[in-house]
This record gives C-alpha cells, sequence and structure tokens, in this order.
C-alpha cells in the first residue's frame, strides 16, 4: 500500500467521494510562456506524482515562479495543458484548484488579522462552513504548534511562524497537491529545516504530491524527484540519483552544473 | 513511482458554498474596515466639511428652483446631500480599489484569485463586501446630517436603499476596472485626479443640471453623459420615494459594462493587464 492509499483509506475526505483513477497529482504538458518578445517557459514536460516530493530547481529567472503562476491560473496557459489530477486547469479551473493548496514566495497573509481569521477567510473561499473552519482550523494550528497563538495578529509572528501558517492555510482544504515556490527564502537554517521536515511529513504521512521550486541543494534529499529548469527550458528530470548519474556527476551541486552548464557554489545556486 | 490515487469527481459548487464564500469575503472586508478607524472618520468628515461649510457658505449664492423630486423650495444643504452621499460611495468605490492594488502588491490578492469559485464571482462579492462597507458610511453620515436639518420623509431612508445598493456597485466596479490597469500603488494617487475629481465636478452633486446648461452648454452635455450625475439622481429620487428611470438604467447599464471588464481585466487568459514575469503583474 502506498501513503497515498493508506492516507485514502485512514482519512476518506468529506469533501469528495474518492474514485480510485490512476492520475500524476500534476502534469505539465508542453507548457510554453512568453513576455511579449521574452520566452520565459519554453516547452516544459513533467509529472509530479502523489506521495512524492519534486525539487523544482532553477536559478533566479529560470521560469519557476511563471510555472507556478500558470499552475494556479494567475497567468493563462498561452501554450500546452496543465493538469491537476486530470482536470485541465483552463477548462475546469474550480476543479483543478479544489485540490491544490499554494503557498506563493511573497507573504500572502493579512498582517492585520489573527491567525484564526486568516484561517477562517481562506476556508470561506474555499466554500468551507463555518464551524467545520473553525475545526479544522483549531486542528491545523496545534499541529504546527502555534495553538496558543491563535488570537494574535499574523503582524506579531516571526517569518519561520508566517511560513508555518501560510502551510497550514495552504492544506486547510485538504488538497492533494501542495505548491511552495521557494518557501523558506528568508529564513534561517532552524525554521527552514523545521518547515522541510513538516513538508516531507505531508508527503510521507497524507500521500500529497509536493512541487518544491528552490534555488537551494541543500534542501533536496537523495529520494526527491528533481526537475531542472535553466532559462525557460527544462534540462532534465527524474529521480535525483538518476539526473546525478546522466550529468557523471557525483553529487547534485554538480550535476546541476554540468546540466546548466553554470557555475555554482556548494550549497547554493548562484544568483 | 506509482501514480495510484484518488480523483474527486465531485464538479460545480453547491449554493452553500457560495454563500459561505460571500460571507467570508464580506466578513473579511468588514473586519479590515473596523480595523481602519481613520477610514471611517475621513469617510464622514469629507462630506461633513461639504455640507457644514461649503454649502453654508454657498447657500445665498446658489438658490434652487423647484425641480424634481422637491415639490418646494429647498436648502442648498438638501439639495447637495445626495450629491453628498455618492460622494462618499464613489471614494469608497476608489478605496476598495486601492486596496485590491495594495492586496495585490502585497500578495494578499493572489489567496482570493487562486480560491476554486468562478473568479467572477469571487470579485463580485468583493465589489458587494465594498458596498456594504459604503452603506455603513452613508448611513452614517445622513444620522448626522438629519440634526442639521436635513430630514427627508422616513420612508426615504428605506427606498433610497436599493438605489444606494446600485450606485455602490456602479462606483465600485469602475474603481475594480481601474485597479486591473494599475501597476503600481504610487500610480494610483493620480487616477484618483483624473477620475474621482473630474467625476464629482461635472455632475449634478454640487449644482442642478439646468445651472450648468445656461452657464456653459458643453458642460451641460459631458454632466449628462457622466454616470456618476445618474448615480447622484438616482439617490436624489429615491430619498424622496421616488424614481428616475433614465438614472436607473443608466446606473444599472453601466455597473454592468464595468463588472464585465472588471471581470475581463482579472481573467488570467483574457486580462487587459499586463503580466510580468516573478509571478506578479508587471
Amino acid at each position: 500500500m502506498t501513503a497515498t492509499d493508506a492516507h485514502i483509506a485512514s482519512q476518506p475526505s468529506p469533501d469528495a467521494s474518492p474514485v480510485a483513477v490512476v492520475q500524476p497529482a500534476l502534469s505539465i504538458g508542453n507548457v510554453s510562456h512568453s513576455y511579449g518578445p521574452r520566452r520565459a517557459l519554453i516547452d516544459v514536460n513533467f509529472t509530479v506524482e502523489p506521495a512524492s516530493f519534486t525539487a523544482l530547481l532553477g536559478l533566479n529567472g529560470a521560469g519557476k515562479s511563471t510555472l507556478f503562476s500558470l499552475v494556479t491560473r494567475l497567468f493563462g496557459i498561452q501554450n500546452g495543458q496543465i493538469k491537476i489530477f486530470g482536470h485541465d486547469i483552463s477548462r475546469t479551473p474550480g476543479e483543478a484548484l479544489r485540490l491544490m493548496g499554494v503557498v506563493f514566495q511573497p507573504r500572502t497573509l493579512d498582517l492585520d488579522l489573527s491567525l484564526t481569521q486568516n484561517l477562517l477567510y481562506h476556508a470561506a473561499l474555499h466554500g468551507i462552513s463555518r464551524r467545520e473552519a473553525r475545526l479544522r482550523s483549531a486542528e491545523v494550528l496545534g499541529r504546527i504548534g502555534l495553538a496558543d497563538r491563535a488570537a494574535s495578529k499574523v503582524r506579531d509572528l516571526s517569518g519561520g511562524q508566517m511560513r508555518r501558517l501560510e502551510i497550514a492555510r495552504a492544506l486547510l482544504h485538504r488538497p492533494r497537491l501542495l505548491l511552495l515556490d521557494e518557501a523558506t527564502v528568508g529564513l534561517d537554517v532552524k525554521a527552514r529545516a523545521d518547515i522541510l521536515d513538516h513538508v516531507r511529513q505531508l508527503v510521507a504521512e497524507q500521500g500529497i504530491g509536493v512541487l518544491w521550486a528552490t534555488h537551494l541543494f541543500d534542501e533536496i534529499m537523495p529520494g526527491d524527484d528533481l526537475v531542472v529548469l535553466h532559462q525557460g527550458r527544462m534540462l532534465a528530470h527524474g529521480p535525483m540519483s538518476r539526473v546525478i548519474a546522466d550529468a557523471g556527476a557525483q553529487d547534485v551541486n554538480t550535476a546541476f552544473m554540468r546540466v546548466t552548464g553554470t557555475a555554482t557554489l556548494t550549497g547554493k545556486a548562484p544568483t | 513511482m506509482s501514480s495510484t490515487t484518488v480523483t474527486p469527481e465531485r464538479s460545480g459548487f453547491s449554493v452553500s458554498e457560495y454563500i459561505v464564500c460571500l460571507n467570508g469575503i464580506v466578513w473579511r472586508e468588514a473586519l479590515r474596515f473596523l480595523h481602519q478607524r481613520e477610514r471611517f472618520v475621513s469617510a464622514l468628515v469629507r462630506p461633513l466639511v461639504w455640507l457644514f461649510i461649503f454649502a453654508a457658505g454657498f447657500r445665498q449664492v446658489l438658490g434652487i428652483s423647484i425641480i424634481p423630486p422637491y415639490e418646494t423650495y429647498i436648502l442648498y444643504e438638501v439639495y447637495i446631500a445626495p450629491g453628498l452621499m455618492a460622494m462618499i460611495q464613489l471614494f469608497n468605490g476608489m478605496q476598495s480599489s486601492l486596496s485590491m492594488v495594495y492586496d495585490r502588491e502585497m500578495g494578499n490578492m493572489r489567496t482570493l484569485l487562486v480560491s476554486p469559485l468562478p473568479r467572477g464571482y469571487l470579485l463580485f462579492c468583493k465589489l458587494l463586501a465594498g458596498t456594504a462597507v459604503s452603506l455603513l458610511q452613508v448611513y452614517a453620515f445622513l444620522l448626522i446630517a438629519w440634526f442639521w436639518d436635513i430630514t427627508p420623509p422616513t420612508i426615504g431612508y428605506l427606498t433610497v436603499l436599493p438605489a444606494l445598493v446600485l450606485s455602490g456597485l456602479m462606483l465600485g466596479a469602475l474603481g475594480m476596472l481601474i485597479s486591473a490597469s494599475i501597476k503600481q500603488l504610487e500610480n494610483f494617487a493620480g487616477v484618483m485626479n483624473f477620475v474621482i475629481f473630474p467625476m464629482f465636478f461635472a455632475s449634478s452633486a454640487l449644482y442642478p443640471l439646468w445651472r450648468v446648461q445656461e452657464g456653459s452648454p458643453m458642460l451641460y452635455y459631458v454632466c449628462q453623459c457622466n454616470p456618476f450625475t445618474h448615480a447622484v439622481e438616482l439617490i436624489r429620487f429615491a430619498l424622496y420615494g421616488k424614481m428616475n428611470w433614465v438614472s436607473l438604467a443608466v446606473v444599472g447599464g453601466c455597473t454592468v459594462v464595468f463588472m464585465i471588464g472588471a471581470i475581463l481585466a482579472y481573467d488570467p487568459s483574457r486580462g487587459l493587464v499586463r503580466r510580468g514575469p516573478g509571478g506578479g503583474e508587471a
């Protein structure tokens, strides 16, 4: 039994009647995107499987944020197709977005509202009743260790706590795919490690598919899938070990350097 | 890795989900409004300054003949009260769109836009929330104005409500449409000058249009084409339990047009907004 199966067996979602279908959590098919004459994404193809952690690795300007904006339907798709568990984001955006939780790179919390109020607002945007939303909010705040701060204003939280709250918020409607766009930027080492552990735990225990955009190599683990994006092109995709082997390298840092033809620093890609 | 998982086959949204979403957006707008008390005060002070100072000064200068919906001679303060009510809504509509630009810059807007409910509906909820806030401000103004001898018929306080909702929606939709085309918060001040003041002064808010026609026929036609004029007249008539059908048609039509424009502007596939890299609007 996979982690996903285990999750389904133990925690049937009240929001959906499950039907067994083989579908990737996220499928990006031949996606291209341009800003006027500048091509930001060129024929990008990859999938994110359920219960997997896929690291989207690329330097600043590689096209990661553009890809996130396309997947979340902030931008319209110019070429190609994006599906969330088989739902085309252009044709059935409601069904697709319902299955997805997102943590954007910039903070998207309302600083003047309390933690609970932020969560209740998010729940309302997903049509979750107030009573159910209160239950879920208390549950997720407890899980991220912020139950005692429920009534505090978000403004009073630390950067790491805000990120944890954003992740908790993204999971409030019980999505099966979680997108995180450079979620650890600006955090200290411990906060980064905590958040990474938390997300990996979600993959293992709840079978959530995760797409983790980053330019920090030390956030990638041997069991992860890897997508290397460089100047809008996808240069490598697969299990980390295979990407490293295909590049004839010893580690992900060297593999990235060889695949993209750039010089990097150990543990951190150049910006 | 195995691709075995489940796909929820539930499609569409229930009525209760739509209602919950509407309640949530209105609730958040109300919370934000309560947190910004100075916004409430300034929204009230502005029309009251016009009423207490400007109108008092101009009372002897501008004579108002008997024009519908009034059935007798009225004081200038009485004449401009509906215009000031519309002014509150105009400023509130623009303030709401200002907050949308702010939300977009701060990233909060993304939370709204990645909600699974239809984007047009989400924007409509946002519009309704802004209108609800403007109603609070207008009724607070009417309460204070009552002590200044601006006493429309009691039933007028009720009959004006639908007119205020419609005019609030129109002005909010206009603000939303404008906010979609604004790239940065700083640009908004310029737009305020090019939208709010021309709309307000080239209308029947401060002076009846027959007076304007005497002074400048050209300006008279400009005022007639100004949707804000019709919002003012719709409110003026409704406040006295009467209906101005032309104004109703113009305000209703403009609401629909501005709303469709705003939805198109925020539609990712057809948006009027030129979006740039980095996940934000360029």
